[in-house]
């Protein structure tokens, strides 16, 4: 599945004719499916979030493992190389504080349990707390500080696998044409971040040439001319954009754009609705209204959003394409989702394993078979575009000092 | 393709007119230059193509302006955008995307061009900018030769057939901005683009340009034939001055044209001594130096070494600055001298090495000690400046500095007279600013001044101007270092020379040798005269008025 494949390909009209027929059109098509290219940023997200919700519905360590196991190595063997594909390992270490967090809290407060692994000297707060802190140990407070921990950190590892694999500005890209403003203000935005960054780095600097005196003056000396250096490239960059065609207007009638208007907010009435009736447990609101009302909103802001994205006349440079690998890996996230779901509805003992009594966590082979899963796109899906030719464009220049500070 | 018939354009608020009923045309493929002293209104001018001014800025137009038959009273800025491209001196702050192949196809996926055009439009003109190789590189990490290509790309992709540059190589090397002028060459010979460029730096421009629109001033222009309106223009470059003083004719446009008409006068001058005669009115010369300093004054430095990360920036350069001497420090962009003047006003971060001024060591000073002896006025004066008015910056400086009241106002009055106190210094004039940071800088009566880049952004006057005060300052005895691409301006002010590469020094000497020796960095006048070692026109004129 690489390109050298592609290149033993044999010509379909060989002299003897071997390789034409149905054979040789798979070969060529598995060929091209693994030809190496990014995938729809939704389709990643997609798959964590499958990861995510196997992970709400267990506190069972061994499967949280796994499947931590599982998706850090799709992270690895499916990455680009990229600064926001870099960020994984910061949301492992996040994952791993929160661990410590909840254990370390479990010591401090101390939690009943019969099995004591040790004992600390109890501190007993002054009155207004009436709080004791530390005091004997016991496995059960740690184990379950630990469960839960896992959970919650799991979660966090699979957001934070749909960070590194998806290109969050290509996910912005991909949002429907009528939310397209909402995308460009946040790519602008994102772009802007670095620059005040730096324009606040450069006035700084700039000050501690000038005087000695102290932090009094900082918010004038240093946010003054910040800010007017923010509000004159504001001003540039929508004079830029305005002069390359942002904002046109398509032809669309006053009447087009009340109906989009009107629809949006039927859509949003009945999504309220159907949200109020779905969380609602007393039972005062019948349950076939809440799925009418959610179903008819979201049919409602679908119309709404392929009306507005109508008026818009955009197009995209080089789109991400919905394929084969996407729905795979889609499949592969909802796997562990489904299984896991079942496991928890149908052996809460073994999705929850107990604390107290202590009892060794186990394992199902649907379970199993579920988190595994998660890990098939480390092999089913094209490998992410040449990370060889990125890196050594990257290095053919350094970067220019003069002008970034210009 | 651009027709202005009788324009007039009031700025809001303003009780003069910038523009008083221009007439213009410039037809389709021309190369066209826009000129005229700082704030003439020579980016009103160019704002008025596309309909910038005055749908953006607002103010009061008056005429019509029409570019391609399309009147941009009817049309905005957006809809002309298929037509019209816009680049500015600095395209980092009109990029809106953040890598090279998505800033091309902003334009088109705005414009609703389908997606297969798309593709193939971004190739094409990836090649015809010679940026393919950076197709994927954040546009942050680019040189500023290759941002502005990517700009002037980024508007071409999207059928732009008028393009409207506004001082597109103000900021850059003469290396990059020879690559962005050779990229725009080959678009208006081989695509037949229609170009309005506006420039300071007529040395690298007017031999290209077909026509020459001069703003006098007033709001009038002046269009015609390059050679022609710069006979008389207020504004020229060196060899247009050396063919004015030699009276040349046809006005010679190109170093290559002013060489093959200067035979005569390497003949007559090839026995006079150019370090008689000053670059510079009131320059010295080996008549007249410098009023004497004591020895071992001034700045030395010894194995400075400046590292980001693992890039170095200064690898381990021994420098020194002469008291009573202008040194110019030249080099690409990216070569260090930034990072090394940084370092030296004890602000930059540096790794190693030691330097002192009038032989107080400084490496291991606290921060106020350097302060008193180096002072850097930085690429960006205005980061100095943040107070809401003239005076108020002026006081502020006169506390910080020698405690004297006053002292700030009087040198900003030397340096720039006639500048009105009461005004914000952001309503100056770059030119102004720049002086009001220089005696910001300078009222602590520092031994030791260092400029970054003080030349971007002004006019041929201005330059004089700051080289008239940089002069009087080395007069004082003070070190003067300046950091600079504009040969021109080295040639006339500066004693010595430094060029760096890659983070190392690696050619020290007097002026008049470093600047004649190399390709890059000699001024025309030295190109003109080679190999005999004259650098301005002042020189010349001087020599010639001596030579019979």
């Amino acid at each position: 599945m690489s390109i050298p494949t592609l290149t033993r390909l044999p010509a379909p009209t060989g002299p003897t004719g071997r390789n034409r027929g149905p054979l040789a059109a798979i070969r060529a098509r598995v060929t091209i499916y693994g030809l190496p290219r990014a995938l729809h940023p939704g389709a990643w997200w997609l798959w964590a979030l499958g990861g995510a919700v196997a992970a709400s519905r267990t506190t069972n360590p061994l499967s949280l493992a796994l499947l931590v196991a599982a998706v850090s190595w799709v992270v690895v063997s499916r990455r680009a190389e990229a600064p926001w594909a870099m960020a994984f390992r910061l949301y492992l270490g996040l994952a791993g504080f929160i661990i410590a967090v909840r254990v370390g809290f479990r010591i401090l407060f101390g939690a009943d349990g019969s099995t004591i692994l040790f004992d600390l000297p109890r501190i007993q707060l002054p009155d207004p707390f009436s709080i004791t802190l530390f005091g004997p140990v016991s496995a059960e407070a740690v184990l379950s500080g630990l469960y839960g921990g896992c959970q919650l950190g799991a979660m966090v590892i699979c957001v934070g696998a749909a960070n590194a694999l998806a290109n969050p500005k290509r996910l912005l890209a991909a949002v429907p044409g009528a939310l397209y403003e909402f995308g460009a203000v946040l790519v602008v935005a994102l772009s802007v971040f670095p620059q005040l960054a730096e324009s606040v780095q450069r006035v700084s600097r700039a000050r501690r040439l000038r005087s000695g005196r102290g932090r009094r003056h900082f918010l004038r000396q240093v946010m003054m001319p910040v800010l007017a250096d923010a509000l004159d490239r504001s001003l540039d960059l929508a004079g830029a954009m305005d002069s390359r065609g942002y904002g046109q207007r398509g032809t669309v009638t006053a009447r087009a754009r009340h109906l989009t208007s009107g629809l949006l907010l039927l859509a949003a009435g009945g999504l309220c609705v159907g949200a109020y009736a779905a969380l609602d447990t007393s039972g005062a609101t019948p349950g076939w209204l809440g799925g009418a009302a959610l179903a008819g909103g979201l049919a409602l802001a679908g119309a709404a959003f392929r009306l507005a994205g109508r008026r818009a006349r955009r197009t995209r440079y080089r789109p991400d394409r919905w394929r084969m690998a996407e729905a795979v890996v889609v499949l592969c996230g909802l796997a562990p989702a489904l299984a896991l779901s079942w496991l928890s509805r149908t052996h809460p003992t073994l999705a929850y394993p107990s604390v107290s009594p202590l009892v060794w966590p186990g394992l199902t082979v649907v379970e199993l078979v579920g988190l595994l899963a998660a890990a098939l796109p480390a092999w089913l899906t094209p490998p992410p575009p040449d990370r060889a030719a990125t890196a050594q464009s990257d290095q053919t220049t350094e970067p220019d000092q003069g002008a970034k500070t210009a | 393709m651009i027709r202005f018939s009788d324009v007039t354009f009031t700025h809001s608020g303003a009780r003069r007119p910038t523009l008083v009923g221009v007439d213009l045309t410039v037809p389709e493929g021309e190369f066209a230059l826009v000129a005229g002293r700082t704030g003439v209104g020579k980016s009103t001018l160019l704002g008025a193509v596309n309909g910038h001014v005055p749908h953006f800025t607002g103010g009061r137009l008056a005429g019509r302006v029409e570019v391609a038959g399309l009147d941009t009273r009817q049309h905005q800025p957006r809809d002309l955008a298929r037509l019209v491209g816009v680049v500015g001196q600095n395209p980092l702050t009109g990029f809106v995307t953040d890598s090279v192949e998505e800033e091309l196809a902003y334009g088109m996926e705005q414009l609703g061009v389908a997606s297969s055009v798309m593709r193939a439009r971004v190739e094409e003109t990836l090649d015809l900018l010679g940026i393919a190789d950076l197709r994927r590189r954040p546009l942050r990490t680019l040189s500023g030769g290759q941002q502005q290509r990517v700009a002037i790309g980024s508007v071409l992709a999207a059928g732009a057939r008028v393009l409207v540059l506004d001082e597109p190589t103000s900021a850059l090397d003469p290396t990059s901005a020879e690559e962005v002028l050779a990229a725009l060459l080959r678009l208006v010979h081989d695509l037949g683009v229609t170009c309005l460029i506006a420039e300071h730096r007529l040395e690298r421009v007017a031999e290209y340009a077909d026509r020459m629109v001069l703003l006098t001033g007033g709001g009038a222009v002046r269009v015609g034939p390059v050679a022609e309106v710069m006979a008389d223009s207020p504004i020229a470059p060196p060899v247009v001055e050396l063919g004015r003083l030699a009276g040349w004719s046809p006005l010679p446009l190109s170093v290559r044209q002013a060489r093959r008409q200067a035979g005569p006068w390497r003949q007559r001058l090839a026995a006079a001594d150019p370090e008689r005669y000053p670059r510079a009115p009131g320059g010295p010369t080996s008549q007249s130096p410098r009023p004497p300093v004591p020895d071992g004054t001034g700045l030395t430095a010894r194995g400075l070494t400046v590292a980001y990360g693992q890039t170095v920036a200064v690898r381990a350069v021994d420098f020194d600055l002469p008291a009573g001497q202008i040194t110019v420090l030249m080099g690409r962009n990216g070569s260090g001298k930034s990072s090394l003047l940084w370092a030296l006003s004890g602000v930059g971060p540096k790794r190693a090495g030691r330097w002192s001024v009038d032989g107080q060591p400084l490496a291991e000073a606290p921060p106020e000690t350097v302060r008193r002896l180096i002072r850097l006025v930085p690429q960006n004066a205005a980061d100095l400046l943040y107070l809401d008015s003239v005076a108020a910056e002026c006081a502020a400086a006169d506390a910080d500095g020698s405690g004297v009241g006053g002292a700030c106002a009087s040198l900003l009055d030397q340096l720039a007279p006639g500048v009105d106190h009461a005004l914000n210094p952001r309503d100056l004039s770059e030119g102004q600013r720049l002086c009001l940071a220089v005696a910001v800088q300078l009222t602590s009566q520092p031994p030791v001044l260092l400029l970054d880049e003080p030349t971007r952004g002004l006019d041929y006057p201005a330059k004089a101007a700051l080289g008239r005060v940089l002069t009087g300052l080395a007069d004082q005895g003070r070190a003067i270092c300046v950091a600079t691409h504009d040969a021109e301006f080295a040639a006339a002010v500066a004693d010595r020379a430094v060029v760096m590469a890659t983070g190392e020094s690696i050619l020290v000497g007097p002026v008049n040798t470093v600047l004649t020796t190399s390709a890059i960095f000699a001024s025309q006048v030295a190109k003109v005269m080679s190999p005999q070692p004259w650098l301005t026109v002042a020189q010349l004129a001087a020599a010639d008025a001596e030579t019979p």
